[in-house]
């Protein structure tokens, strides 16, 4: 498994080619909707890693695998990253049902390496239950929500009024909503209230899905198995209602166009005929990660040709 | 001229091996002049496990005496009637149960608890700062704190129940603005949680102020840490009249004991540092008004390992000669008047009162420790310093300044330090055994039980503590019932969060190898850092983590306490190029040994691992012929260097594949 991971990561031209064969065949023999994936954002401090680790902890007696990307941010001048420091999932070292894989982000503007696209379909195959946990800064909402079936946006309490939230977008992405911190009382209900109020305000994508506003401590292990039954519930409603396939297309379809541009430019999507030439070329034979290789041979194609 | 005063208290921070062990070489230190006890504990005892534990392997009666029970505390203070000690006991998360230990061998020795005299450390704050021996979350560790605090000042009135500590803050980097402003906040998180108390009544409160005591460093820039204790008894007396209405100017003084720095005490020319140690003393004891109560010298060579008894008696005359032979404790204070020293302590006292108005802005010390503030103002202290060591703009003699000269003779011919026997582990898990076999387990059972409801129905500890002490509770089933109520903590590290400092010149060299192996690798390099075992002081861990970062790695934190499984364990799901443990307890024999042979049952012999710790000589020959690639220890101080040596091993193992 780990050295799966590794060969998603390699960049070197044989590695890659070995990677994208098994990237090709996971594709294919994956079932679906085969393993949930739920992604966790939200402010740093706001509880992410305590919330992961009580949800693990509940999860895991019920003999679900469990596997979970951490990605924290890369150091845009070094490029180097601290990984790891998180509330360390306690199932112990002998349990192999966890699975822990820390990333860097590695991408300037905030977003998510490549490699976790790769890493998450490899663990997909391979778990019952894959987490991405992100850091919540910069465009990684948004990113993680393109990678994901559940999105959970880990709240702290006084950490702003509905005004922020609405301002940081922050409400329209999210499946469901997770006020950490219980423990303070009035301050949780507050902030719990507002987020529920101001999703009553607007326009969802998916109009079958009121995204739960829940009250947790993830420190005293309180309010976590509603969160665990959220979980379940909207992948149920995705399941069900046929959404799934398309919300996961859409993800893909995002995921495509974000790492052309972030290589070539909005120019390199042009070169292609535009946005939805793109999304067109995914109904090609093979996987998303081959289509992002060829459409991105076929860039580097044009860009050498005289003019 | 007036009479001459009485000399602080002479301890010697010791324990080791076994409590019999440890007796002796109590009984031979106030033999020799000592005048108090400083007791050692080792890391299963102060975090709380039985010595047959898994994470105790290898670490016991390395660092400090080893106390699992009743008769292993009575073994310690055998011949040593109670009522005639002053004992400082440098115990936290398990204060309460220590101090319940002491009692109940007190009440054996027919001794009244109201005549003991004593400290136990029980400074959780800066546990999660720098020492790293917490067990449980802050909040009941704060309850747990406030209860000795409610039940000495009841039965055992002559106990100082905590010794706030700003030693370890300094160890940790802290800037004496810090060391000041945390401290204080720390004082103050424990006097706000006494004021709520319902079982303290509000005339108690004056006394309990009184007996808050702290536990200070004292560093070579002696002139600053004078003035820094002049701060500190000021702001002191300003808080306990202003905050908590306290009239009486006896109970507002400001006592303190000191351990002078040992950080700064060098591996390379290790003679010197008897100089360092004797012009620390000098720093808290020379100005009448800011002196120490109690004074603990570290010897000359704890840098490179346990001190050997006659390297505790040389630290110990310092003390001797400075209190007898000189004339300084014949005069008032000698800087009165001084408007260097006035005016330095003035500038202490503001910038430090400012920094603590920071803190209780944030909801106080236990608020900044949740949200990682104090600690990552710690970290940034240390790597500041660190960086200013390795440009030489901060001189350490011997080791960036004057470094060539004559071999010491000091070092020459036999073993230079304490040598804990490995069969001490053995021993003691056999006493351990034994000892359960005798009790009387229904007893056992019930006491435990009453522990649980007493906590439960938010009674004090102490009482249901010391039965559970007198029917034979151990220390780790002491600590495991509060964990079943409390849970099990975490601290931040303190290290995500660091930006990444300016990067000199060879950092930016050593990125450029780092990018150009990343090439060959086809990912990032990968390096993983962690702590195996119970050792907590996590600094230079968290040093090497940020300047691998600095250098373009992709660092895996670990953090602290990890089984030698959990760090193969995570090695491999991880990918990682390289491993780089630190240890500082003495058990690296034991525990890297263990990681490399679960490495090769992972399938990753291959997989280079480098440590760094207190290790002797002897043993880093040992450890490199076991397969680790480098051995770093405490005179390696350029973190640059190290690292980039971590790049070497990598590419050396890659070339071979």
């Amino acid at each position: 498994m780990p050295e799966a991971l590794n060969l998603a990561d390699d960049r070197r031209p044989e590695q890659r080619r070995a990677a994208l064969a098994l990237l090709e065949i996971l594709e294919r023999e994956t079932p679906f909707p085969g393993a949930p994936r739920v992604g966790l954002t939200g402010a740093p401090g706001a509880g992410k890693s305590t919330l992961l680790d009580a949800l693990v902890r509940t999860l895991r007696p019920r003999g679900e695998t469990l596997a979970i990307v951490a990605v924290d941010p890369s150091s845009q001048r070094s490029g180097g990253a601290l990984l790891g420091d998180r509330a360390r999932v306690r199932s112990g070292a002998d349990d192999e049902g966890v699975f822990l894989r820390s990333m860097a982000a590695r991408d300037q503007l905030g977003g998510l390496a490549e490699a976790t696209r790769a890493g998450v379909a490899i663990l997909a195959a391979a778990f019952d239950r894959v987490f991405v946990e992100t850091v919540g800064v910069g465009q990684s909402e948004v990113e993680v929500a393109s990678l994901v079936d559940t999105l959970v946006y880990v709240a702290s309490p006084g950490a702003g009024d509905l005004l922020q939230f609405m301002k940081a977008g922050v409400l329209e992405v999210p499946d469901l909503f997770a006020v950490n911190k219980a423990d303070l009382g009035p301050a949780a209900e507050r902030t719990a209230g507002e987020l529920a109020g101001g999703l009553g305000l607007g326009e969802r994508s998916d109009a079958g899905w009121t995204p739960p506003v829940l009250l947790v401590s993830a420190r005293d292990g309180v309010g976590i198995e509603p969160v665990a039954k959220a979980l379940g519930d909207h992948f149920q409603h995705l399941s069900a209602g046929g959404g799934l396939a398309a919300r996961r297309r859409r993800g893909v379809e995002t995921w495509l166009l974000r790492a052309l541009e972030t290589r070539y430019g909005s120019y390199g999507i042009e070169q292609l005929g535009g946005e939805t030439a793109v999304r067109a070329r995914l109904d090609e034979d093979g996987s998303a990660f081959a289509a992002l290789a060829r459409l991105a041979d076929e860039i580097e194609e044009t860009l050498g040709k005289p003019r | 001229m007036s009479e001459r005063d009485r000399p602080w208290v002479f301890r010697t921070y010791s324990g080791h091996t076994s409590a019999r062990a440890s007796n002796a070489l109590y009984r031979k230190n106030l033999a020799q002049g000592q005048t108090g006890l400083s007791v050692a504990f080792d890391l299963p005892t102060q975090t709380g496990v039985d010595s047959d534990h898994p994470l105790a392997r290898g670490e016991v009666g390395k660092v400090g005496v080893p106390v699992g029970h009743i008769e292993d505390m009575e073994l310690l203070f055998e011949q040593l009637p109670l009522d005639r000690m002053n004992t400082s006991m440098t115990i936290n998360a398990t204060a309460a149960w220590l101090l319940a230990l002491y009692i109940a061998t007190a009440e054996r020795q027919d001794v009244d608890p109201h005549n003991l005299q004593g400290t136990t450390q029980n400074d959780i704050i800066k546990e999660y700062l720098s020492r790293g021996t917490y067990v449980f979350p802050p909040q009941p560790s704060m309850l747990l704190t406030g209860d000795m605090v409610a039940y000495t000042v009841e039965h055992v009135p002559k106990w100082n129940p905590i010794n706030v500590c700003s030693y370890h803050l300094q160890e940790a980097g802290a800037t004496p603005v810090q060391e000041i402003a945390y401290a204080m906040a720390t004082a103050i998180a424990v006097l706000d949680g006494a004021r709520t108390r319902e079982d303290l009544p509000a005339d108690a409160l004056p006394r309990v102020v009184g007996r808050i005591s702290f536990f200070l460093n004292s560093g070579i820039r002696f002139v600053e840490e004078l003035c820094k204790g002049r701060a500190m008894a000021e702001l002191w007396d300003e808080i306990t009249r202003e905050r908590y209405g306290v009239q009486d100017e006896k109970l507002r003084r400001f006592r303190y004991g000191v351990q002078v720095n040992s950080l700064g005490l060098t591996e390379a020319q290790p003679e010197n540092n008897v100089i360092r140690i004797a012009l620390e003393a000098l720093g808290v004891t020379f100005s009448k008004k800011a002196r120490c109560r109690a004074l603990q010298l570290p010897a000359w060579n704890e840098a490179l390992g346990l001190p050997r008894p006659w390297d505790q008696q040389w630290s110990l005359r310092i003390q001797q000669i400075l209190a007898y032979e000189t004339d300084l404790l014949e005069h008032e204070d000698l800087f009165d008047g001084s408007h260097v020293v006035e005016a330095r302590t003035r500038e202490l006292v503001d910038e430090a009162r400012a920094e603590l108005d920071e803190v209780l802005a944030q909801g106080g010390a236990v608020a900044a420790v949740e949200n990682a503030y104090m600690k990552r103002r710690l970290v940034e202290s240390q790597t500041a310093r660190a960086r200013a060591i390795e440009e030489g703009e901060h001189v350490v003699v011997g080791v960036n300044r004057f470094t060539e000269g004559e071999p010491s003779p000091l070092l020459e011919g036999a073993r230079s330090v304490l040598r804990v026997d490995e069969s001490a582990e053995r021993e003691q898990i056999e006493r351990l055994e034994a000892f359960r076999g005798r009790r009387n387990d229904a007893d056992v059972t019930a006491a435990l039980q009453g522990l649980k409801d007493a906590l439960a129905n938010g009674n004090n500890v102490m009482p249901p503590s010391i039965r559970a002490a007198h029917v034979g509770v151990t220390t780790g089933e002491w600590a495991d019932a509060l964990r079943a109520l409390f849970g099990e903590y975490r601290a931040p590290t303190g290290v995500v969060a660091h930006a990444a400092s300016g990067a000199g010149e060879r950092t930016l060299a050593l990125r450029e190898r780092v990018h150009a192996l990343t090439g060959r690798l086809g990912r990032p390099l990968k390096l993983l850092v962690g702590k195996p075992g119970l050792d907590g002081h996590s600094n230079g861990a968290e040093q090497i983590a940020v300047k691998a970062r600095d250098a373009g790695m992709e660092v895996v934190y670990e953090g602290i306490r990890l089984t030698p499984q959990e760090i193969v364990q995570s090695a491999r799901d991880e990918g990682v190029h390289v491993i780089g443990l630190s240890i500082l307890s003495g058990s690296h024999g034991v525990l890297v040994v263990d990681v490399l042979e679960g490495l090769r049952q992972a399938g990753l012999a291959e997989l280079p691992v480098v440590v760094g710790g207190i290790i002797p000589e002897e043993d880093a020959d040992t450890l490199r012929a076991a397969g680790v690639r480098r051995v770093y220890t405490p005179k390696d101080f350029d973190l640059t260097h190290i690292v980039g040596e971590i790049v070497d091993v990598v590419a050396e193992s890659a070339a071979v594949h």
